[in-house]
Order: C-alpha cells, then structure tokens, then sequence
C-alpha cells in the first residue's frame, strides 16, 4: 500500500486541476437547487408530512444515476485507452492500488459534491423563520446514507470502467448497473411471483437488498448493521471484481 | 554475486494469444552496459518480447530474468530494474511535463529529497529545461518522446526498455534521442527495437534480428553481414565483349557470377552487379584478368551491404525454412 497514498494525490489533484471537474459540480448544484427549490415551493403551498431533507434524500437515486457513471467512467477505461495503464503497471505499483487509488479519488468527488448541498440547509436555516423546516434527524440521516450507499455506487462505477475501455460504454453500464441495484431491486420486491413458497429465499435476499428501505432506515435514524455489512460487502465485491478485471484483461490481451 | 549475471536472460520464451503464437521460444542473453537492438518486421513479436520482459504480461512458458532475478515469480523486483517506454509512448495529456517525471519518480520510489535535483538531471540530458512547464498534450511529437525517454531513465534502473524510441521523429529529433542513447552507453543495459535500420546499426552494440518469434540471427552489425550474407558484392562499369565476361570471370573464382546487368550507355560501358561466395578480396585478380583481355573498365566498387540487405536477407531465410523444412535440417 506504499504507492496508494502517491495514486491517490495524483487523482485529487488531477480532478482539481481539471476544469471539468467544476463544470460538472457547477451542474449538479444547479439541478439540486432546482430540485431543492421545487421541494420549498411545495411546502408554501400546502403543509407536508415529512421534512424538506427528508423528501430532498428520498430523489438521491437521481443523481446518483447520473453523476456516478460520469464521475467513475474515465477512471480505468480512459487508462486503457491511452495506453498509460502499461506505464502505471511496470512501476512497482499493484493493480490493486491503482484500483484503490482511483476509487478513492471518484468517491471523495462524490462525497464532496454531495457534501455542497449541505448549502442548501444553510440557506434555509437563515432565511427560514419556521424551525420546523430544518429537522436535523433526517439531516444527518440523509448525508449517512448517501456517505455509505456511496462507497457501493460508486464502486460499481469503478468497475464498469474496468470492463470497458471505451468511455461511454463504461458510463451506460454503469447506469445499467446502478438502475439494475435500485430500481430493479424495488421492483423485484413488489414482484407477485416471488411470493411463492418454493422462492422464499430469493425474496428475503431482494428484501434484504432494497435500497430505499434501507434509506428510510437511516433517515428515520436506525443505522443498521445488516445495511453497513451490505454496503461494505457490496463494495468489497465490487471492487475484488475491478482488479480481477484489469488483470484478466491483461493476461487474455 | 546477483550482481555478476547477465543483464537480461531469456530462454526459451513462448506467448500465444488466441491460438497465435507471437512468440515461438525465444532465446537470448544480453550483457550489462550492452546496447541491443531488437529488429524484425511488424509482427514479429518485438513489443510483445518488450513487454514480457517488463512483467507487464505473462508468458506461456519459459523464463526470464532480469540481473538474476525471475520477472514470473519476482515482479516486483523486477520492475525496480527496469525503465521502460512503451510503444507510441502512451502520456497523460493534461499534466505539466515536471509534474509527470515527479509524479512517476514518487511511483519508482526515489526519495522526495532526491526527486527534485534528478528530474532537473534528466530535464537537462534530454533537453527539456525549457519545457518543464508545459501541458504534455500540446507538446510535439519529438518532445513527447523525449519525455518517454525521461521518464524511462529517470530512476536510474540497469535496465531500459525503449520499444521504438525513434518512431515518428524527424531527422534532427532522431540524431538528438540516438545522442542520448549513446550516452547512457556502459551506464545502463538498453534494448531498444525498431525497424529502422541505420538507426539499429549506429546505436547498437548488437542487433537480434526476430522473424515470426524466433531469433532469425544476432551477432554485431559487422557481424552479421558476414554470416548472412556470406560472399561479397561488386559494381563493375565495364564496356566490351559482355558475351564473354562469365567465362572469363569463372576463370578468376568460380563462383563469380553476373547477377545483373544494365543496359550499355551511348560509350557502350554498362553497369554490371557481381556476387562471389568468397568474402575475401576480389577486386584486383578481376581488373587485372579484365585489362588483359582488353575491356575497357570504368569502375570496380565493392558493394558494401547495408544492415538492410542482412535484414531481408535474414527474414526470407527464416520464411524459406518455413516453407521447406527439409532444407534446414539438412
């Protein structure tokens, strides 16, 4: 692990250096403001149930099926395309930490990014007179939640750029990948034909790995370790497959 | 002693991909401080050897070792060892040419403390000072290659890999980076390939000339024009009987013979190509036996084979073998 931390500064600083870096935080601030906006005005019209952060999180999969694939597809498809990855692995460096180092760097982006909306509930907190708005319980739940579904989306995007070294196939399998995770998995939940005995196992594992049951978990603030080990397995497995990927494609090249 | 192997040893290499072998057993040895040039035509394994040697891809079978250590079971080491430039040079495009030598001599573990007045070393050696601070992308080709090339010995390692360094370049570029090749001569082991040839033969120690993933000949450049092409070659401008000239040529050495013959110009002198299988000097027996059968003789060169007559020669032989196995055994 001696080179990770070098990898790693490498990435940071190329993704800060990088003018499109701020054109894509620039962007997704915008469209989570429009969001954020809509939800207020929402709430000036009729009173709601749930507090503004509440419903704000609830739309985390949008982002995520979006700014995931771009901010993951380049990591090693654009290596492989450029032909640097040949340089990268004839350093004393492990694929190993080539696949961390990048991962690290794609999740602090999205962390980061995340972590500017918190603007928004600042906003809100000094221009709103109504402190019922401001409910810090699914505050701090919603940013756990997107800090440890991230670790998981984002992996997933890390490894859809290993399969791939074209960039925009890398970015479609990565939406694939992640709409499969969220959407298919709620809907395989509300599926009739899993309800069969005989299919018992296969609904408690869906079950198990439903995404928004696992948010509503965190924002009414249970942290549960079942949901932890599943997003760290998940990651795990993700990430195993990113360097068994890269590698094979070398051996097989 | 480790320190007292060969730089480079390789023996019996095999690397097959999908059913295609590149890479046919493949054997040879290269000393330390020696300059090698690996030649062959496209396809015949060079950048596949290169990267074998690298650790960057896997063999079939067969062993390599670089200064005694197995690049198979000892990667790591290995690639300490080694400084290599792959094939079209492949660089980050968005990085300053300063940050990118720090950035790889931090990944080639040169401490901080040396990092910086080393790169301002290779900066100078490869006349890059004055583009230290320039985004890679918007450099020319032959800067490109000359921070491949700094980036390769950067570290210093005992060995350097450059899969062909001149490719692309313009004339003056390639003199500069064949300059700087020479000077890292009883320093560093290097391999380079290429198939330029003049190239090859006035950087290279020794050249391995690879047909279809085997070693066709190797041997220096002098060398090998004696053991592939065997005889000599001469330029004779001559007018006069040319009906009788074999016979009278036969009488000289048997086996010289008139390989090609242009046509007489308006002073009836035609330009006629000569080969023997003798090496040894032929030009006076032939003036003399021609002034006394009274030709009228222009010129008498011998034709000095260039590395790529070797080269060609050395290819087609290897096809010739393949085509009629019987011939080689024999």
């Amino acid at each position: 692990m001696k080179h990770f931390f070098t990898l790693l500064s490498h990435e940071l600083r190329m993704l800060l250096v990088s003018p499109s870096t701020y054109i894509a935080a620039t962007a997704f601030l915008f469209f989570m403001g429009f969001i954020f906006t809509g939800i207020l005005e929402n709430y000036t019209r009729t009173p709601q149930d749930a507090s503004p952060a509440n419903v704000f999180f609830q739309l985390f999969w949008l982002p995520v099926f979006f700014m995931v694939p771009l901010l993951t597809m380049k990591c090693l498809a654009e290596e492989r395309r450029l032909g640097t990855i040949e340089t990268l692995l004839t350093t004393p460096v492990t694929t190993t930490e080539v696949v961390l180092g990048k991962y690290t760097a794609a999740y602090a982006l999205y962390l980061s990014l995340w972590g500017a909306t918190g603007g928004f509930f600042y906003i809100l907190k000094r221009f709103s007179s109504d402190p019922r708005l401001l409910d810090l319980g699914p505050l701090v739940g919603g940013y756990t939640f997107i800090a440890v579904s991230g670790l998981l989306f984002v992996a997933i995007g890390v490894f859809a750029s290993s399969l791939s070294r074209n960039q925009a196939v890398a970015g479609i399998l990565a939406f694939v990948m992640l709409a499969a995770l969220i959407v298919g998995g709620r809907w395989l939940g509300e599926a009739a034909f899993l309800n069969r005995e005989i299919l018992a196992p296969a609904k408690a594992a869906v079950d198990y790995a439903q995404i928004f049951a696992h948010y509503e978990d965190f924002t009414r603030g249970v942290i549960d370790t079942r949901h932890l080990l599943f997003y760290a397995s998940g990651t795990a497995v993700a990430l195993i497959l990113s360097i068994l990927s890269v590698e094979a494609k070398l051996i097989h090249s | 002693m480790p320190d007292q192997s060969p730089a480079i040893e390789v023996s019996h290499l095999v690397k097959t991909y999908a059913g295609m072998t590149a890479v046919a057993d493949l054997s040879f040895t290269v000393a330390r401080g020696e300059i090698i040039g690996l030649l062959g035509p496209n396809g015949a394994g060079k950048s596949t050897t290169m990267r074998i040697l690298t650790g960057y891809l896997p063999a079939n079978s067969g062993t390599v070792r670089v200064c005694g250590h197995s690049v198979a079971s000892e990667p790591d080491a290995v690639k300490r060892l080694i400084g290599y430039m792959p094939e079209n040079n492949p660089l980050p495009e968005d990085m300053r040419v300063s940050e990118y030598l720090y950035f790889r001599g931090r990944l080639k573990e040169i401490p901080r403390r040396k990092l910086g007045p080393r790169i301002d070393e290779v900066l100078e050696l490869c006349d890059l000072k004055r583009n230290r601070h320039k985004i890679i992308g918007q450099l020319s080709k032959g800067y490109r290659q000359r921070v491949g090339i700094a980036e390769a010995i950067l570290a210093e390692p005992p060995v350097i890999i450059m899969d062909e360094p001149t490719i692309g370049l313009d004339p003056h570029q390639i003199i500069i980076v064949r300059d700087l090749i020479a000077g890292l001569r009883g320093r560093m082991t290097v391999i380079i390939s290429s198939h330029i040839l003049p190239e090859i033969e006035m950087t290279c120690d020794r050249v391995l000339i690879i047909n279809r993933g085997r070693v066709v000949a190797q041997g220096s450049p002098a060398d090998l024009r004696r053991e592939v092409l065997g005889g000599s070659a001469y330029t004779l401008v001559v007018a006069g009987d040319l009906v009788a000239l074999p016979a009278l040529l036969a009488g000289v050495e048997p086996t010289l013979k008139i390989t090609a013959t242009g046509a007489p110009d308006a002073a009836g002198f035609a330009t006629l190509s000569l080969s023997a299988d003798r090496a040894d000097e032929l030009g006076e027996p032939v003036l003399l036996a021609l002034v006394a059968h009274r030709y009228r003789v222009r010129a008498l060169s011998r034709a000095q084979p260039t590395l790529e007559d070797v080269f060609l020669a050395a290819t087609r032989r290897t096809w010739d073998a393949k085509h009629n196995p019987a011939s080689v055994s024999a």
